[in-house]
């Protein structure tokens, strides 16, 4: 029987493996997708958002614990859990040193990022270069690995856990962490929350998931009728519009649309919905998701014109293109006449002062029903370009509720041998909203915490006390 | 004319499914993730450009070393449905810039099959040599005794011979490379950007990984040995070609003439060159064996693979004729060594030899832009 048991196979799941490894413990990990898709939504990050008092080596400046606490509140609006907030924070400023002893390489910022260069480190090479250097100490440190191992329910009592089932064979542990992740790619799970919109559609139907298709959310589920305790609900999730031509699984990065606040974006009625420019589009874009979402159809198109374009990074599909609105209405499916006067009412409301998009500048709308508040220019010079968008889920919110120990809690009881990281927990410290590279502090501070925690676990099944030293 | 010629160039390799077809729709994907930036010199060079033209595949193509690691980290690699290999793309790429500039045109099939061109100039000039010796020694054992290689031919006869077959080598190769300088044109080179392109060159900086860990072979785990056996390798050539000009100046500035003793400038430069020549090729060729599959173009093995064993079996006539030329073996490993140079001229213009000076050219235009202003910046997060 081995000491740890720990389900997924992301960073959290990798981080717990690690650190019950170092500290001792016999571990077994299982990944229920094959080898060549391993890592989860692990394998499409590419940073960590970082704390840190003083410019590091691929980190500028300072990004202090205050200041990262204030951009956990402003964009979960405070729905979050300043404890458990706060321990991610004092974490990511720490971990840097033992990602590299595992082969995790840092990179300076990426270009077009240069907003995260203070904040985030980025992992050279992405996120799976990330779990690919893990997995390679882990087998190193002599982690049992074994992948295709979709653990279907798990045997508990009174909050203890026994064994896991991977289909009819039984798994037996001293102690184990769930790390599997979010339900986003469990469509039916996905319906059943979302339900059925005022156009009567199932808006669940036409979402893409930008990430693995082996998040199932099986234990989850499991777990919280089994009775164990929660946090968000299952209609949270982070939703990005990407490009409708983007696979129905593991789409990533490269399939975010950049030129929204460039021009305006219109529902299938040809009707604007949102303030296009409102804030800036990182800012922005994991908002767009949820208001292509509620869209009837759940679809929007980004209309642009010729002047701005290369302004965007470039997209991964070329647009539809056309010379005239018309056309372009054409090749997008959209009604001519109603796309038209839209585009003419908005270009006849167009205050266009001096344009920049790299600052919140002075075009703008005036008199129009919708505002568009900054970078308004007429769209008003052919060739147009058309880029319809989907809703791109990227996790969902919905996990265990926990403490700065990492337990599965059981009516408000924590249990003492059963532990969770990563977006199985995430949502204690995201109630909604995100910002980037958060996801991987909490995997890796929670990852590392309940690794750390269940080798305890385990060895004191067997009586041993001084563990503690192996930590480091 | 020379744009016409592009532009024919142009239309007929980007159909679709042709490997500059393949790299732009690849290029299109990364330009839109970008992770790989830290890795080496390609994917910066990338996002100075929004769409791809034939000469920036080309350029592209030979600043990529193959080092593997935007494989093993792509997020859109096989199995993936956007089926991203950078690596595979860019070798397919980069044989098709050699066939390409190939000089003369005709010769460009030679690197179709390149592993079997250089066993046929190996085995021809082998025979031509055997032969030779027979023809003016009357047999392949006695020979002169002292090492007195032109007693058997003469150093003029050598000299004629390789001269003119370098010679030959030299022009077609720079032929070659004067066009691909043309087409991706390089623009004008600062002190600093000729600095920090021989810098790359002669360190193999992309071969380090970005981080210093070095590149993949068999799997995702870095490794410094192939960027040291390929050091090996290109030192211990370069040694044998110093040996070989420091014996020319003695020959015919200072009169002194070979066999040269064995604590002499040209047999220490050449000792220690073959012995480089011995080690290089041999760990380039354990490594390549066991080289992971989707790395790079299966179809170019047997050239790189040829061209490995050539340098290592100079290395060892060489050697060997050196511990041997004091005995009556002499003549035949004299001949067995010469036939084997031979065929590495031969051989130079048409095979995996070019590949240092394109990919120079490669890190040369890219010292030269990355110092210029890049026009193709967007709105950053």
């Amino acid at each position: 029987m081995f000491d740890v048991l720990v389900i997924g196979g992301g960073n959290a799941a990798l981080c717990a493996a690690l650190m019950a490894k170092e500290a001792g413990a016999s571990v077994l990990l299982l990944e229920s997708a094959p080898k060549e898709w391993r890592g989860g939504n692990s394998a499409h990050t590419r940073n960590i958002r970082s704390m840190h008092d003083a410019p590091e080596d691929v980190m500028s400046e300072a990004y202090p614990e205050e200041e990262y606490w204030q951009d956990v509140m402003k964009v979960t609006g405070g729905i979050t859990d300043e404890k458990l907030a706060r321990l991610t924070i004092r974490a990511s400023s720490q971990c840097r040193d033992w990602m590299q002893k595992h082969g995790v390489r840092f990179q300076p910022p990426l270009s077009g990022t240069l907003n995260l260069s203070r904040t985030n480190a980025f992992f050279m090479g992405g996120g799976k270069a990330l779990v690919n250097a893990y997995y390679r100490s882990a087998e190193k440190l002599g982690v049992k690995i074994r992948y295709d191992a979709t653990v279907t329910s798990l045997d508990i009592q009174d909050g203890k856990f026994l064994a896991a089932y991977v289909g009819n064979e039984r798994i037996e542990a001293k102690s184990c962490v769930l790390a599997a992740g979010g339900f986003e790619s469990n469509r039916e799970w996905l319906k059943e929350a979302w339900g059925i919109n005022e156009f009567g559609e199932a808006p669940a139907d036409n979402f893409l998931i930008r990430g693995t298709r082996y998040n199932k959310g099986v234990l989850l589920k499991q777990l919280i009728e089994m009775g164990a305790d929660s946090v968000s609900d299952a209609t949270q999730a982070h939703m990005v519009a990407v490009d409708a031509r983007a696979p129905l699984y593991d789409g990533g990065i490269c399939t975010r649309v950049d030129c929204v606040s460039f021009g305006i974006v219109v529902n299938k009625n040809a009707q604007r919905f949102s303030d296009e420019g409102e804030d800036f589009w990182p800012k922005r874009y994991a908002f767009w998701g949820r208001l292509v979402a509620h869209q009837p159809g759940q679809i929007g198109y980004s209309i642009i014109d010729s002047k701005v374009l290369g302004r965007f990074m470039p997209p991964v599909f070329p647009g539809d293109k056309a010379d005239t609105l018309e056309g372009l209405a054409d090749k997008l499916g959209l009604d001519k006449v109603a796309l038209l006067k839209t585009v003419q009412e908005y270009n006849a409301a167009c205050r266009v002062g001096t344009f920049d998009h790299t600052i919140m500048d002075d075009c703008h709308t005036e008199g129009l029903k919708l505002a568009k508040t900054h970078w308004a220019l007429p769209i008003d010079t052919g060739p147009f370009y058309g880029y319809i968008l989907r809703p791109g889920v990227t996790f969902t919110y919905l996990g265990l509720k926990t403490t700065d120990r990492a337990e599965v809690h059981f009516g408000g009881k924590p249990s003492n041998n059963l532990f969770v990281a990563g977006e199985m927990m995430a949502g204690n410290i995201l109630g909604k909203g995100y910002a980037a590279g958060i996801g991987m502090a909490i995997g890796t501070a929670f990852g590392r915490i309940a690794g750390m925690q269940a080798a305890q676990a385990a060895q004191s099944v067997f009586g041993y006390q001084d563990i503690e030293h192996a930590a480091t | 004319m020379q744009q016409l010629k592009e532009l024919i160039q142009e239309a007929t390799v980007l159909v679709s499914g042709s490997p500059e077809a393949e790299a732009v729709r690849m290029l299109q994907i990364c330009n839109a993730c970008r992770y790989c930036e830290g890795f080496c010199a390609v994917f910066p060079a990338m996002t100075r450009r929004i769409d791809f033209n034939v000469a920036d595949l080309n350029y592209l193509a030979n600043l990529c070393h193959n080092c593997g690691a935007c494989l093993h980290a792509c997020q859109y690699a096989p199995p993936h449905e956007f089926g991203v290999n950078i690596p595979l793309v860019m070798a397919q790429v980069r044989k098709d810039t050699y066939m390409t500039y190939a000089w003369p045109k005709s010769f460009a099939a030679l690197y179709k099959k390149n592993g079997l061109t250089t066993v046929l100039a190996s085995s021809c000039s082998l025979i031509a040599f055997l032969l030779l010796t027979l023809w003016v020694n009357g047999n392949l054992l006695s020979g002169p005794i002292n090492g007195n290689f032109y007693a058997i031919f003469s150093h003029n006869t050598l000299a004629l011979m390789f001269g003119l077959v370098s010679a030959y080598a030299l022009l077609a190769l720079s032929l070659g490379i004067f066009s691909f300088w043309r087409q991706i044109s390089v623009g004008d080179i600062s002190g600093a950007a000729a600095a920090e392109a021989t810098h790359d060159a002669l360190t193999l900086k992309y071969l380090g990984g970005g981080h210093g860990d070095g590149c993949n072979n068999e799997d995702d785990s870095f490794s410094l040995w192939r960027k040291r056996f390929h050091h090996f390798t290109f030192y211990g050539f370069m040694f044998c070609f110093a040996a070989t000009s420091v014996a020319t100046l003695y020959h015919y500035l200072l009169d002194l003439h070979a066999p040269y003793a064995l604590t002499s400038l040209p047999v220490l430069l050449g000792t220690v060159g073959g012995i480089g020549l011995l080690i290089g090729p041999a760990g380039l060729l354990y490594l390549n064996l066991r080289r992971n599959t989707e790395h790079g173009d299966k179809s170019q093995k047997p050239m790189d693979r040829a061209f490995i064993v050539l340098l290592f079996s100079i290395g060892a006539s060489g050697l060997v004729l050196l511990a041997y030329r004091d005995t009556t073996y002499m003549a035949f490993l004299l001949a067995i060594h010469l036939g084997f140079v031979m065929a590495f001229f031969l051989t130079m213009p048409y095979g995996k030899f070019g590949h240092g000076f394109y990919r120079l050219a490669a890190l040369l235009k890219n010292a030269v832009e990355k110092r210029q202003q890049n026009k193709a910046l967007f709105g950053s997060e």
